[in-house]
């Protein structure tokens, strides 16, 4: 079973969360359910700062043992911080993929992008919807 | 086991170097010394010790000498020794590339008679025999339907590829610059036309299909497919991977296709080596043949000769002709069957598959219920719902009964796929015995997934930590 | 004579078993138009005495040299005799790729092995599994240097392998990247000068060979300057790989990646092929590389162990996303390889010394006949140029001994008119030398 998915943050439907700083600037991670699905992550490619992204495009890259994923930015700006951890951990991200497993700082370039993400609530009925 | 480096000792040495017959130079005067490296760290072991070291990494391998090697998609046949004999010749081994043609004249009659079989047996214009491998002649296809189009000045970005396809034709397509847009499987594994039609506009270059595809089914729709293709001027891509299932009974060329590659490796059995070499010839249809890679063999009164005159082409794909000790097994091959040969080759290739087919499938899932040309798909879908066991568990099984495993998780349109070639050099009591070992896994998976989730114990290692591999790659040992 | 060992009676239960009548109703989706019946225009089926009878008389149509004193890619080398034992074992020549890793260990432990000495050999310190020759990898090496830098002009050197630049231009022409060569000064080595100049910020890759095509060995150090001064990445290839003995490596000079042809090390000369593509490269490129991969890793019980790693870089996980194509490699060429390099250990560099000694020696005589020149006064290897009144009649003069002459170099130069690459490796003795000369007189 994944984790819960913290209130505090948004969704994509793409398996992205987005936490908002309040000073505009996010923070941008794969969910829970998203690790579960990929199962051992064993390397991430992570943007140079200062890439510029718009929202549902690649801005970075997970990779198993046997297959590769794309993590779609799930808002558009500059980034201006990755988790360089995870460059020699990537194992961190099916630790804690909530937390520690973040990826990417984004400073947003259009702060109504985040009222178009799904809530907690919404994207667990997503979830649920999926599996059938 | 030891790594060579682990068991060198040094003063050790096997190969001796002669004593020079001419004057020694003063190495640091004639090259330099800040052009000469300060150290060289190879093993130093005994003879004795390197025969053991390498024989015992020998017995640690499985090949088709060993025992059954149902691998799909790569046709795991027997590799004749009468090949091996031939290309050990001196005359096939010895010469240089750049000997001139007049001392070269075996090898070239052997090419260009080699071409000429090729272009028979698949019913192509004309074929190249230098890319180096299968997927090193649908590079040289792509490049080829490339230059066709440029050639007519039409800028077309689009190459179409089959759900069910090999990962190398999508990566051949964007190597050559275009994109790639994905067909559907209808619901008998073959192409879905209407889909078809809806993406094949005038922007499609080409539709890259294997046929039979990767589910072991025959296209039967072939026709009303190179027609649509045609029809908006598009090529016909064929990737023969899967050749071995239509020798003597049916032709690409009369098919519709405009170019294909073959595997030597696969279809004309010559030995895969662990990996390569292998070699990957490409025929071709009339519109394509100015476009073929240099040099070329060209005959004029019974004399062979290189040639490079052919502006048109898209140049050189590989250095020298190829892997041309290849083909003098793969010549050897074809000479030594025939005709009928070929032919029977493939009817009892085709009667394997069918064979396993109906003796497993009680057992095991079959996605596409239907008579198939020469491999034939499973799914493991029922042994995960009912225990848990997955194909990979099954596989692993396998190996715990002498078997190499078949080819598993591909095709990626079938979940759980188990994908079996027998080929045509089993014998029937090869193929129960191995179905037994299936049926007998099937049953155990029930009973006691653990002992089917543990496999393989026969083995030197157990199952290896691929993440941790991958994880914290180590590629070269540090010593 | 065929393989196939089906009695009748077979036949007939397995077609029960299926529950067909005959063979053709397995073919029945094979539209009834596109039959055909037989395959025209192949020679009938022969017994394997007749094959090999076939066999012989097409070898038996080829001329063996006496000797060669031609390299230019391929280099007559002896072969210590384990090498053939060990690549005939059919344990290893008859597997496929080791993709089920608990009975492959054999393959897979000789291949990390060999990417072990490949990474030492070239001043590198990763190697992959295989290309399939000096030159594809070469061109491989551009392409990813093109794609990860989004950069698309390409510089060569014009005393590359012409063989290895053509194949180049194929790579870079389909993947629409632009080729741009660069002269050699009367050294013989690539004109710093024009490098520089012509290193702007669109360049992707600087490819050069060293020793290169004239035998001459290239100042890796200030290329390697040049190049990434201007952030290219730097790729270089050599031509013997025995030189690999006695040079400096370009890996440690810079290199960002070493590629080449590795035939040298045990292969036959095969009229050109199955050869053996080397691809090294520094260890940052590791997840980028084209090609297969052998790591060291453990198994449930923590023994060591070995499987295919990285996979998801290839094609068949990343598909269009790959930066290469390749699948098939040349493994059995690199375990010969690797054999024969364990064979020769440290005496590699003894070889390499060999090469040098007889090289010079043939230079020197070679120089004693009237009107020969040399036409790069720089150090080189194991090969060399020479100017002579008249290259044509030179190698027809020899031919006529059985001796293949020097590579004429005017084909692919023109303006080296009269020139002739000549190569002398351990197998050439000093009389064969002094006949040469002999004839030449």
């Amino acid at each position: 079973m994944s984790k819960p998915n913290p209130q505090d943050r948004v969704y994509s439907r793409d398996h992205e969360w987005a936490k908002d700083n309040g000073d505009g600037i996010v923070v941008v991670g794969i969910t829970d359910y998203a690790q579960e699905m990929l199962t051992d992550i064993v390397f991430v490619e992570l943007p140079p700062i200062g890439k510029k992204v718009a929202k549902g495009e690649p801005v970075a890259v997970v990779e198993s043992v046997k297959s590769v994923s794309d993590v779609y930015s799930p808002v558009s700006g500059e980034v201006i911080d990755v988790n360089t951890k995870l460059e020699t951990n990537p194992e961190i991200v099916n630790q804690d993929a909530f937390g520690d497993g973040w990826m990417v700082k984004i400073r947003l370039s259009d702060a109504g992008e985040l009222k178009t993400l799904l809530s907690a609530a919404d994207y667990e009925q997503m979830l649920k919807e999926e599996k059938h | 086991m030891e790594l060579i480096f682990e068991i060198s000792k040094s003063g050790r040495g096997t190969a001796d170097i002669p004593a020079s017959d001419v004057p020694a130079v003063n190495i640091e005067n004639t090259i330099g010394s800040k052009y000469l490296r300060n150290e060289l760290d190879l093993p130093e072991v005994a003879e004795i010790d390197l025969i053991r070291h390498y024989t015992n990494l020998s017995r640690r391998n499985f090949g088709v000498d060993l025992g059954f090697y149902p691998l799909g998609s790569c046709t795991m046949k027997y590799n004749p020794k009468i090949n091996e004999n031939a290309a050990q010749l001196p005359g096939f081994t010895g010469l240089h590339p750049y000997i001139d043609d007049k001392s070269a004249q075996g090898n070239l009659q052997l090419i260009y008679e080699m071409q000429k079989y090729l272009c028979s047996i698949l019913g192509m214009a004309e074929f190249t025999l230098q890319p180096a491998a299968g997927a090193h002649g649908e590079l040289t296809g792509v490049m080829m339907i490339k230059k066709y189009f440029e050639k007519k000045k039409q800028k077309r970005r689009i190459i179409l590829i089959p759900d069910a396809a090999h990962g190398t034709n999508p990566a051949s397509s964007a190597l050559c610059g275009f994109e790639v847009m994905e067909l559907r499987s209808n619901s008998e594994g073959g192409v879905d036309i209407e889909h078809l039609q809806s993406l094949m506009t005038e922007d499609v270059a080409a539709l890259m299909l294997t046929n039979p595809n990767t589910l072991g089914l025959f296209e039967r729709n072939i026709e009303k497919v190179a027609a649509i293709v045609h029809g908006k001027g598009g090529l016909l891509y064929g990737d023969g991977a899967n050749a071995n299932a239509f020798l003597g009974k049916a032709r690409p060329g009369d098919l519709g296709f405009d170019v294909i590659q073959l595997n030597l490796h696969k279809t004309f059995s010559t030995p895969h080596g662990g990996g390569g070499p292998g070699s990957g010839p490409v025929g071709v249809g009339e519109a394509l043949v100015d476009f073929l890679p240099v040099p070329r063999v060209v005959k004029k009164d019974d004399k062979y000769k290189w040639s490079e005159k052919f502006p048109d082409t898209i140049g050189r794909v590989r250095s020298f002709y190829g892997n041309f000790n290849v083909v003098v097994k793969a010549y050897t091959y074809i000479r030594s069957l025939g005709a009928e040969g070929l032919r029977h080759a493939t009817e009892m290739a085709v009667l394997n598959a069918n064979y396993i087919k109906e003796r497993l499938k009680p057992y095991f899932d079959l996605p596409y219920d239907r008579i198939c040309m020469h491999e034939c798909v499973f799914s493991g879908s029922r042994q995960v719902a009912e225990s848990g066991v997955h194909t990979t568990d099954i596989a692993k099984k396998l190996i715990d009964y002498g078997y190499h495993p078949p080819t598993i998780y591909f095709p990626l349109i079938v979940p759980e796929a188990i994908m079996i070639e027998p080929t045509e050099t089993e014998s029937k009591e090869t193929l129960d015995t191995f179905c037994e070992a299936m049926i007998a896994i099937a049953k155990e998976a029930k009973e006691n997934p653990e002992g089917v989730k543990n496999a393989p114990v026969t083995t030197p290692v157990s199952r290896l930590d691929e993440v941790l591999a991958a994880r914290k790659p180590d590629v070269c040992c540090k010593r | 004579m065929d393989y196939c060992p089906h009695t009748p009676d077979d036949i007939k239960q397995m077609q029960a078993a299926i529950g067909i009548a005959g063979i053709e109703e397995l073919f029945a989706d094979i539209p009834e138009k596109f039959m055909i019946k037989q395959i025209p225009d192949i020679p009938q089926a022969l017994s394997e005495m007749e094959t090999m009878s076939v066999m012989s008389e097409l070898a038996g149509k080829n001329k063996l040299p006496r000797f060669t004193l031609t390299g230019a890619g391929a280099y007559y080398h002896f072969i210590p005799a384990v090498v053939g034992h060990i690549v005939g074992r059919a344990e290893f020549y008859t597997a496929y790729t080791p993709y089920q890793a608990e009975i492959s260990q054999g393959i897979l432990q000789a291949i990390y092995e060999y990417q072990t000495m490949i990474a030492h050999l070239t001043g590198t310190e990763i190697a992959n599994a295989s290309m399939y020759d000096g030159a594809s990898a070469m061109a491989e090496a551009a392409v990813l240097c093109a794609k990860m830098s989004g950069k698309n002009k390409i510089i060569i050197a014009r005393s590359v392998h012409p063989e290895y630049r053509q194949v180049v231009k194929t790579y870079s022409w389909a993947n629409g990247y632009k080729v741009v060569e660069i002269p050699y000064i009367p050294s013989g080595q690539i004109d710093l000068d024009v490098l520089q100049k012509k290193l702007d910020d669109q360049v992707a890759a600087v490819l050069v060979q060293s020793p290169n095509f004239f035998g001459v060995v290239e100042d890796i150090a200030s290329i390697a300057d040049a190049a990434h001064k201007k952030e290219a990445l730097f790729v270089t290839g050599f031509t013997d790989g025995t030189s690999l003995g006695i040079l400096n490596p370009a890996g440690s000079l810079g290199a960002d990646f070493v590629v080449g042809e590795g035939q040298s090390f045990g292969n036959p000369l095969n009229y050109g092929g199955p050869y053996l593509g080397i691809f090294a490269a520094k260890e940052k490129f590791m997840r980028r590389i084209p090609g297969r991969l052998v790591g060291a890793t453990v198994d449930k019980n923590g023994k060591r162990g070995f499987v295919l790693t990285l996979q998801t870089r290839e094609q068949h996980i990343r598909r269009e996303k790959a930066t290469s194509n390749i699948c098939s490699n040349e493994a059995l060429c690199a375990l010969a390889a690797g054999v024969y390099l364990a064979a020769l250990g440290k005496n590699l560099k003894r070889l390499a010394e060999l090469n040098i000694y007889k090289t010079q020696y043939l230079k020197n005589s070679l120089l004693e006949l009237a009107g020969w020149e040399e036409v790069f006064p720089t150090p080189v290897y194991n090969e060399f140029v020479l100017r002579c009144p008249d290259a044509q009649k030179v190698n027809k003069k020899l031919k006529k001994e059985g001796i293949i002459g020097g590579y004429a170099l005017q084909k692919d130069y023109p303006e080296l008119k009269n020139t002739l690459l000549f190569c002398a490796t351990e197998m050439i003795s000093k009389e064969d030398i002094d006949k040469v000369v002999a004839i030449l007189k």
